[in-house]
């Protein structure tokens, strides 16, 4: 058996004997979901160069204040929070899209935003604290590139944010359309990635800032 | 077909009982978090031991993540996602690891700023 044979050889319990080669295009949905998935790893490709730039430059205060001084870790541990339970009641959500349920729907994605807004709202104070203590990105390399990787995952949840209050508009006129349920789908991916990318912020940027 | 057999053939790489799924992620990620911030701000732990454990419970954290809430498997209907997320990860390592490894050699290298001060007068 040639190894074409055996990559285009359907996969065991596959119901559908066809070979890959001779079923045609994938359904959209399969295609949409990929299509994203691909998209999300590239984002986080992107955060990666964040994080090297950070990681190289921590230690580069300039005389100003560095990440001990300034990092409280219970008010961190709280947005992290925030953003954690906003992942499961965003998974809830796609749990009461699968049932068709548009009440469900509604309430754990309002939630979901409330907990969202309180963990943007969180890091606004944050900042702004932080610029009025002359501690702005300005002041050093160690805060610019605190600012720059902290302030595009903070972006993303914005951006995350208004996607989840127009999904809501369209589940309210549109119902659960095909089309629909596919940007959700794409939605809840979104929103569990920024969840890890803040995995990496809260340990590397807040927790490492001892050493 | 009775309710139990059909119960035994489930779609690969859809979720499972769904909101249990969920609670069992959010369970396995609060207790992650809550040792990382722990393992910060002891002195029970030998100090150079500290970051190591950090990234340890990060990369765990991801993983809860990615199994319980993207319910991503290794099976079969699963075999693209999966491959991506490597080579995704493969590039997220080539860019922090050698950024860091040629600044640091960079930086070793480079002449202090008192002496190159002296080098251009």
């Amino acid at each position: 058996m040639s190894l074409a044979d055996d990559l285009t050889r359907p996969v065991e319990g596959d119901e559908d004997t066809t070979p890959y080669s001779e079923r045609g295009p994938a359904p959209i949905d399969v295609v949409a979901g990929f299509g994203f998935w691909l998209f999300l790893l590239s984002d986080i490709v992107m955060f990666s160069a964040l994080f090297a730039a950070y990681a190289v430059l921590a230690d580069h205060t300039a005389g100003g204040p560095d990440g001990l001084k300034l990092f409280n870790r219970g008010y961190v541990l709280i947005e992290t929070m925030c953003l954690l339970f906003s992942s499961f009641t965003c998974g809830m959500c796609s749990l009461a899209m699968e049932r068709r349920s548009a009440g469900a729907f509604h309430l754990w994605a309002l939630v979901t935003i409330l907990l969202g807004g309180a963990f943007l709202g969180l890091e606004i104070a944050e900042f702004s604290r932080m610029i009025a203590e002359d501690a702005g990105p300005t002041r050093s390399a160690f805060l610019s590139a605190f600012f720059t990787l902290v302030g595009t995952h903070g972006l993303h949840v914005t951006l995350g944010l208004l996607w989840f209050v127009s999904m809501m508009a369209q589940v309210a006129t549109l119902g659960f359309q095909p089309v629909v349920m596919r940007r959700l789908r794409c939605l809840t991916l979104f929103w569990h990635a920024l969840d890890i990318v803040w995995i990496g912020v809260f340990t590397i940027v807040y927790l490492g800032a001892r050493w | 077909m009775t309710e139990s057999s059909s119960k035994g053939h489930r779609t690969p790489g859809k979720p499972h009982s769904g909101v249990l799924t969920y609670l069992a992620g959010l369970g396995f990620a609060i207790v992650l978090t809550l040792a990382s911030f722990w393992a910060a701000g002891t002195n029970a732990i030998w100090e150079p031991a500290v970051p190591i454990l950090l990234a340890a419970l990060a990369i765990g954290q991801m993983g809860v993540h990615v199994v319980f809430f993207f319910h991503l498997s290794s099976g079969p209907g699963d075999t693209n996602n999966l491959l991506a997320l490597i080579f995704g990860v493969f590039v997220v390592g080539l860019v922090v690891f050698g950024s860091i490894l040629i600044m640091s050699n960079l930086d070793a290298n480079m002449v202090p700023m008192d002496k190159l001060m002296k080098m251009q007068r």
